[in-house]
């Protein structure tokens, strides 16, 4: 186990298109790693160059202190789960799971032994004998793993893992995920475009756009204080509401609502508010004015989908859409109208024009590092 | 996971196993008469014409194989004429002859281009698409164009390096084709369909470039290399124009151009013709029948020809 370190990498791919822009993390030994973004982020690209099955085009790659840049992936010690699995078809369970073995010529009975403790720990001992293709997606899953996990590797790097299971297994294999990762503490990077796997698995997530690293921090952080517009919309479920908004008399209003103290010098802002901080006024109060739309019963709660403003409050922009979750006996008819509110310590404010978050009521920014 | 015992259903039988199942549907399938048959069979019967004229012929006398119509039945079957065949010339050694260079020449196809194809197929490298253009652009040439240098270059050879691939000599029908253009387009193609994560997966688990070649591409490509190792052999099997250019030694012929003993300027006896025609058909009928099963399906797939 070791930490992995990526210094300054930048990758051009030969048709011009920049997959990665000086990117800088460090994953610090036996921390869990999550890089998430849109496709086309730069995160596979991040996972391929450390694993060595791409060049970076300037920068340079640590594991374990040592630069690996100019290595070949069979020489950097690190094992990757793939998107589809890539267990070898012509070869047993077993043969899989000792192939990586066998090709550093570990004595067999070491082979043997540590095949079968993984298999073990992976519950897929009854499975050894076994052709690829005689299993089922999750058992292919798991054999990907433990083929990773055998050869006791100073990094563990998972592309996409999930994304192949029904939604049922994604769930259950995500929660054996991050058993093993506290049972095996291995240093690990893994890539998706799931923000719910990203907060539920990962020590620190890594927020990735357009080949630019956006924000790394905890899922608490990210969550909490997200650096900019597009860190504040992909992390959270249901989205963060993204709104325009006017600033006048030193108040920031959404439809002429008053949500929150102006910040200094920023007369262009744009509103965050999350579904889940949102809560429908009862009547009489005011808030900001919405027009329902449509309403999901989720069980526990409910989504309504709303308009922003109402036929007396001009709007500026387009309408917006405004989702709010709201307790579950909740039942808006489509296009009532509804008073929303949230606390001045929920409502996240964001430039308009370059879309960082700008700091109110005394609230820490976790900006870029 | 578990597994219940469903429970029986009146009324109903227990379904079969799957496996059952789909054996059943096939064989089904196969006897079923399709309205194509009315077509496919008349034309396998002309196909399959020659092949039997050719036996026909071979049981026959030699007035018989004069005679005009021809006999579409031997009277009395002449099964000497095998026997004469085999004697009148040095029939074991051609077939030994024939034998050697099929199979070195499979050999050296399945190895060098599967290399070569490999590299095509994911190795980066500067001038590839040009390579290979040139490559498949000597697929268009044809033998009668190049036979005279090829000749010159096995000749010079045979002088200069090693007499055995000079002129007159095995080594000479073995060089020119022990790496083909089509074996190497071939195999490429096929190539490009194995998934690149394996490749990679390999790699990662420490595999060189060639190790994945043979341990991970090659398993995988099966089909691909039979159908390669089939028609390779086939065509040297059935190599004619080019041993008649550089063998002139009796003990040096291959089947077909020992074959031609039995043509001579003046007469030819068609049946020790034929009788050794059928000799040197059962190699090639056994070999198709051994690669039949990829050999259709991979030409069906990549709608190549051999």
């Amino acid at each position: 186990m070791a930490e992995v370190e990526y210094r300054k990498i930048t990758k051009r791919y030969p048709n011009g298109v920049m997959a990665l822009k000086e990117f800088d993390l460090t994953a610090a030994d036996g921390e869990f790693v999550v890089l998430v973004g849109p496709s086309g982020c730069g995160k596979s690209t991040a996972l391929r160059l450390l694993a060595g099955l791409d060049r970076p085009s300037s920068g340079e790659i640590y594991i374990g202190g040592s630069p690996v840049t100019k290595h070949g992936p069979g020489e950097r010690d690190i094992a990757m789960v793939f998107q589809n699995y890539a267990l070898y078809p012509h070869m047993s369970v077993y043969k899989n799971l000792a192939y990586g073995l066998r090709q550093r010529k570990t004595p067999r009975a070491e082979i043997q032994r540590r095949v079968h403790e993984v298999s073990d720990i992976l519950g897929i001992a009854e499975l050894l004998d076994r052709r690829p293709a005689q299993l089922s997606g999750g058992q292919r899953q798991r054999v990907a793993m433990g083929r990773a996990l055998v050869r006791e590797p100073q990094a563990f790097l998972l592309d996409e893992p999930l994304s192949n299971l029904d939604a049922k297994l994604r769930g259950q294999v995500r929660a054996e995920l991050k058993r093993l990762h506290q049972r095996l503490g291995i240093t690990s990077i893994y890539v998706t475009h799931d923000q719910v796997e990203a907060m539920t698995l990962a020590d620190r997530i890594c927020v990735m756009n357009r080949g630019e690293l956006q924000q790394v921090g905890t899922p608490q952080e990210v969550y909490e204080h997200p650096a900019n517009v597009f860190v504040a919309g992909f992390i959270g479920s249901p989205a963060m509401n993204l709104v325009p908004a006017t600033v006048t008399d030193g108040q920031v209003r959404v439809a002429g609502h008053p949500v929150a103290r102006a910040p200094d010098g920023h007369t262009d802002v744009v509103v965050g508010l999350r579904p889940e901080d949102l809560v429908v006024q009862p009547d009489g109060r005011s808030g900001i004015p919405v027009t329902v739309d449509f309403h999901e019963p989720l069980g526990s709660h409910v989504l309504v989908h709303s308009v922003l403003g109402d036929a007396s409050v001009p709007v500026v922009g387009e309408p917006a859409g405004i989702v709010v979750q709201a307790g579950a006996d909740v039942r808006p008819a489509p296009g009532q109208r509804l008073a929303l509110a949230a606390e001045p310590r929920h409502v996240y404010l964001f430039d308009a024009s370059t879309g960082a978050a700008l700091t109110r009521d005394g609230r820490a920014q976790v900006i870029a590092s | 996971m578990t597994t219940s015992a469903s429970p029986t259903i009146p009324g109903r039988t227990a379904e079969p196993a799957p496996a059952e199942q789909t054996h059943e549907h096939r064989r089904f399938r196969l006897r079923r008469p399709s309205p194509w048959h009315l077509v496919l069979i008349p034309i396998s019967f002309i196909l399959l014409f020659p092949f039997y004229m050719m036996v026909v012929t071979s049981l026959q006398t030699e007035a018989q194989t004069r005679r005009f119509p021809p006999l579409l039945t031997p009277p009395t079957p002449q099964w000497s004429n095998y026997a004469t065949a085999l004697h009148a010339a040095p029939f074991v050694r051609f077939m030994v002859n024939s034998a050697v260079v099929a199979l070195i020449i499979v050999v050296g196809n399945l190895v060098l281009c599967s290399i070569a194809g490999y590299a095509f197929a994911r190795l980066r490298f500067a001038g590839r698409g040009l390579v290979f253009g040139l490559l498949m652009a000597t697929l268009m040439v044809p033998f009668q164009v190049t036979m005279i240098p090829e000749f010159l270059i096995v000749k010079w050879l045979g002088v200069h390096v090693w007499d055995q691939l000079g002129i007159d000599h095995l080594g000479a029908l073995v060089l020119p084709t022990l790496a083909t253009a089509f074996g190497i387009f071939f195999l490429r193609q096929f190539f490009l369909t194995v998934p690149v994560e394996l490749e990679e997966a390999a790699r990662m688990d420490g595999t060189s470039r060639l190790g994945v070649l043979f341990k991970i591409v090659l398993p995988l490509s099966l089909p691909a290399l039979s159908t390669v190792a089939a028609i390779t052999f086939l065509d040297a099997w059935n190599s004619f124009l080019w041993p008649l250019i550089v063998i002139n030694t009796e003990s040096h012929m291959t089947l077909p151009l020992g074959l031609t003993t039995f043509q001579g300027s003046h007469d030819t006896h068609w049946e020790l013709l034929m009788a050794g025609n059928v000799f040197s058909l059962v190699p090639m009928l056994l070999v198709f029948l051994i690669a039949q099963r990829y050999f259709v399906r991979s030409v069906a797939a990549t709608g190549l020809k051999g």
